[in-house]
This record gives structure tokens, sequence and C-alpha cells, in this order.
């Protein structure tokens, strides 16, 4: 069982990497990765908010959302399909768990909330958390497997965006081309690092 | 020499502001530098004085990639003719019309005719290279008005040597075109790329089009190479399938391997011409040690790992290092490619990371991606993507070890 899990946050982490690998969470990715310390303070909230919002979610789904789910409640439930309000369910989930790291944040770590800006309650409507959960259903994990498959997610989200922000830095000073500054070169970048984790596409685990 | 440098002279006007062919500055400016030592004195200010310019230093690199070319084109004619004497066919182009219109014969043994056979795949691939390499990156320069550089001989010598000697030409150009321009120029040009130009290249190359640059055909520049005749599967190939009963079996040993003759891309196979590079490198100090030394480790500490641990499958795991050293690209890939001082870490434990995360991931690649039996081209370029991340951390424990020792 240990051996599974571990494979599965190597799976998460690398194989699957949810920036490089299925380009979800693109908006914070490229936007919150000018500098290296923000990048690993949202690297670190988006790690916890998977690791939190994955295993919820799952009970919330293999509780209450899924086709029977509702049966503990009353055996006329047992054909009861609410999976029709994954999506909302979904994001309401994640939304609570963004307004607590926010809340968290803002009292303890002042510069790091001020350092993220609008990009912190952004991560509610971050594909890649939403993109986890969903991944989760689809792939029929099981509580422990969930857990650890979004702080895997996170944490390989975590790693490109801290890599990215270390690759944005150390072109602050380049002679890049006017019309591709900014963006247009960290476009670029991310279409490399993606190939660089090519690397690991394949890899059965 | 006096008359040479007088005629430039004459000519230099004509190219400089104001001149008919001012825009055309840096190419003129780059013929002119290669004749002539440039006659400019700095008139103020402290300046670090060094041998060793950006010239003087691409030029090393080319000359320790000179056992490496010359084993590119004996090792391609070699193993040509090596399976067309077991029976396989010549290719039966343009290159064989060329070559018995010479009238060479095919025969192994023959050191000469290897040589001339070998150079007929090699020689053509370069020239493509440095052609289209080459006039991009002179467009580059005029429109940037930057001195054209010394840098692109290295990428343009590199980017030949790790391809396939049965690579359609056409491919050639399209690979290096993408290594430079978007490997290299778009990030500002020679010295501030964040990826290696030639390994960006061939990735993109890899990626575009595996049927040209992987599997079991083309690293022999012969036709009708066959599982049960001669089969044209590199020493990787049959370890990734077979592990190492499967490489002694079809033949390969230890010594063959480590001299490079072997089939794979064309420059890689060789480990002695990376070494003799190596030893050119670490003299000069062109090259880090520290990132050799990494990636040394890294793989030794990895190999021994996963030799260790064992499988029952997969008989890749039992490969030990030493093998692991004179496979594929592993030697040419440390000695050349990790290296790069610009898409390499720049401080010294950075380099020491970078290397081992590299030695590390080669090996891993290599034994348990099934994707893939060469891991040095993917595992430099993802390493690459992390050296500036190890720069930052290694700078950031310096800044804070001599802030503590402020306060105290």
């Amino acid at each position: 069982m240990v051996e599974h899990l571990l494979s599965l946050f190597v799976k998460a982490t690398f194989v699957e990497n949810m920036a490089l690998a299925f380009f979800l969470g693109m908006c914070s990715f490229l936007a919150v990765s000018k500098k290296v310390d923000t990048a690993i303070g949202l690297g670190a909230a988006v790690t916890f908010v998977l690791g939190v919002t994955a295993p919820v979610n799952y009970l919330i789904h293999h509780y209450i959302l899924q086709e029977g789910a509702l049966e503990w409640l009353h055996p006329s439930l047992a054909t009861t399909d609410l999976s029709f309000l994954t999506f909302l369910t979904f994001i309401g989930s994640i939304a609570a768990m963004v307004q607590i790291v926010e809340m968290t944040l803002d009292r303890f770590a002042p510069a790091l909330y001020n350092a993220l800006g609008v990009f912190l309650p952004l991560i509610a409507v971050n594909c890649a958390i939403l993109g986890g959960s969903l991944f989760l259903v689809e792939r029929g994990y099981g509580f422990g497997e969930s857990t650890v498959f979004g702080i895997g997610s996170g944490a390989g989200f975590g790693l490109a965006i801290v890599a990215l922000a270390a690759i944005r830095e150390r072109l602050t000073y380049n002679h890049i081309p006017s019309g591709l500054k900014g963006l247009g070169i960290t476009f670029i970048t991310v279409g490399l690092m993606a190939m660089g984790f090519m690397a690991f596409a394949g890899i059965q685990l | 020499m006096r008359w040479l440098r007088d005629l430039l002279d004459k000519q230099a006007p004509m190219f400089e502001k104001g001149g008919k062919l001012e825009k055309l500055h840096p190419v003129w400016e780059a013929q002119d530098t290669i004749l002539f030592t440039p006659g400019f004195v700095t008139k103020a200010g402290a300046h670090i004085r060094d041998a060793l310019d950006q010239k003087r230093m691409m030029i090393t690199v080319v000359v320790a990639l000179g056992p490496a070319m010359l084993m590119a084109m004996y090792n391609t004619g070699y193993q040509a003719h090596k399976a067309i004497a077991a029976g396989a066919s010549p290719v039966g182009d343009w290159h064989d019309a060329i070559y018995t219109a010479l009238g060479m014969g095919y025969d192994p043994q023959n050191i000469l005719a290897c040589f001339l056979y070998g150079a007929l795949f090699f020689l053509p691939v370069y020239a493509v290279t440095m052609a289209v390499g080459g006039i991009i990156e002179v467009v580059f320069a005029v429109i940037r008005h930057d001195p054209v550089t010394e840098g692109f001989l290295v990428t343009g010598a590199l980017f030949p040597l790790i391809l396939p000697p049965l690579i359609p030409l056409w491919q050639v150009a399209l690979g290096i075109a993408f290594a430079v321009i978007l490997g290299k120029e778009v990030f500002g040009g020679v010295g501030y790329n964040i990826f290696n130009p030639a390994l960006t290249g061939r990735a993109f190359l890899f990626f575009a089009y595996p049927a040209q640059i992987s599997g079991d055909k083309v690293w022999i520049a012969a036709k009708g190479l066959s599982a049960d005749g001669v089969s044209g599967a590199t020493a990787l190939a049959h370890a990734s399938e077979g592990g190492l009963g499967q490489l002694t079996s079809h033949g390969f040993d230890w010594m063959h391997a480590f001299l490079g003759l072997v089939p794979g891309s064309m420059g890689e196979t060789s480990a002695l011409a990376a070494l003799l590079g190596a030893g050119i490198l670490l003299l000069t100090r062109v090259a880090s040690w520290q990132t050799m030394v990494g990636v040394t480790l890294g793989t030794v500490l990895m190999a021994s790992t996963l030799n260790g641990i064992g499988s029952e499958t997969n008989a890749f795991f039992d490969v030990p290092f030493w093998w692991h050293m004179v496979l594929g690209g592993w030697a040419f890939g440390m000695v050349f490619m990790a290296t790069d001082p610009v898409s390499s870490a720049y401080t010294a434990k950075g380099k020491l990371l970078y290397g081992l995360g590299i030695g590390i991931l080669v090996v891993l690649i290599r034994v348990v991606n099934p994707a893939y039996p060469e891991g040095m081209m993917l595992a430099i370029l993802f390493m690459n993507m992390f050296a500036p991340l190890a720069d930052h951390f290694v700078l950031q424990g310096n800044i804070r070890r001599r802030a503590k020792r402020r306060v105290a």
C-alpha cells in the first residue's frame, strides 16, 4: 500500500505534472512566477489547498453526490444521483479552503499575502485545483489515494512554478526582442520546460 | 600579412556608420576579428584582464570536439561497412554514388575507407547545420546590431554529432533553426539561453519526427537491417530490453563501447574521444570540473542503488555504473553538454548539485522509463530548467550565512 501511494505521489508530481503536462492552472502559473519567494508561497498555498480539497471532495462525492451515495440516509434514496451538482459543490468547498488559507496568511504572513495579491483568492478558480478534484473522481481514487494525489499534484505545480520563477529572474537582464518581452518569452520558456518534463512521460508506475 | 591588413582597413569605412554597407557591420567585424586580434585598447577605468576571451573559449571547445568528430566519421563508416559485410545493403542513394565513383569498396578493415564513407554522411549534416544556423545567426546579428559571436561554432559542431547518420538533411535544417531561434536568439543570443541550444534542437526533432531519430533502423548507414542478421539496435536498446545478458549475447563488450565502435548518434558513441576532449577542457579550465564530478557521482550513486534494489522484470536494473558510462551519450553529454557554462548553474555548489541531478536522472530515465532507452538528452534539459533555482538557493544561503556573521 505504501509503495502504491509513493508511486502515485511521484506520478502526480512528475509524470502528470499539473502545470507542464496538463497545462492546468496557467493563469497563476504565468502571473505569479516573477520572483522565487512569491512562487514558493503560491506553490505552498496550492499544495495545501489541493491536499485538503482533494480528500474533502472525495468524501463529498463518495457520500453525497454519486449515484446511490445517499443510501446511508434512507434506503429510498438508493437511486438518487446528485452528480450534476459536482462542479458546484467542488468549487464551493475549494472556495472555503482558499478562504481559510487567505485568512491565515493575512494574519501570519502579511508580506506573502500582499505579494500574492489577487492571485490568492483566484486560487479558488485555479483549474489545477478543480482539475485535481475532477481527476480523482474520474480515476476512482480512494480516500488515501486522493490525499496523496492532491499533495503530489500541488507539489508538482509548486516545483514547476518555482523553477519558472528562477528562470524568469535570470531572464531579467536579457536582451530579449521587444515584442517578446514579458509574457511572450515566458510562454516560450514554459513550452521548452514542458519538453524537459517529457523526460518522465511514459513511466508506468 | 601586411597587405591583408591594409586591404581590410581600406574596406573598413564602407561598413562603419554612414558607410554604404553599414548594415552588414557585424559580418565584416566577425571576419576581421577572426583574421586579426582587435586593436582596441581600453582607455579608462579598471578592467579585469584575461587572455581567455569568448573567442578563445569557444574555439577551445571546438578543438576539444576534434577527437569526437574524427571518431564520428570513422565509426559511421565502420558500422556501415561492418553491417554491409554481414549481409545488409548500402543505402543506395547519392552517398553511395559518390563513394563508388571514387572507386572505394565496402571493407570494415580498411580504416581509410571507413573514414571516407563516414565523412560522406557526417560532412553534409555538418555543412547544413553551419549554413542554416550561420545564416540565422548573421541575420539576427545584423537586425540587432550585435557582433556575430563564436558561440554558434560550438552549437554548430555539437548538433551534427548528436544526430543519427541517416537523418534527412531537411530535418537537420529544421532542428538547427529551432535550436538557434527558439533555444537561443529569442532569449537574447549567446550567453543568455536557458536551455542548451543543441539539445533543444535535438529534443525538438526527437518529439516531432521520432521515426528518423529513434528506433533500430537509423543508427547504421545501411539498408536491410534485420533482427536476425545485423540488428541496427543501439547498445542501450539491447540493455533496455534484456540487460547485460542481452548486451553481451549481441556481441557488445565494454571495450568496444568505450572506444565507440558501436552504433549510435554519430559523435556520441566514443567515451574515449569524449575523455580526450574532457582533458583539453579541464586543462584549459574552460569546462567546470564540478559539473563533471557531479554527473559521475550521481550516476554511480543511482546505478548502484538500482543494482541494490534489483528487479525481476527489468534486467536494466542490474547494469552497473561503469556500463552506464560508456553506453549512449553519457560521456559526450557530460563533457560537452552538461558543462555548457551558459545553461548550467553558475555557482560552484550549484554546479555540483546540477551535475548530481543529471547523473541521477539519466540512470532513472534509462532504467525506469520504458519510453526512452537513452536519457542523457532529457536529463540535461531537465536540469537546465532547475539550474537557475540551484543558483538561487546557493546565493540565498550565502547571503544568510554572511548576514549572520555580521551580527555576531
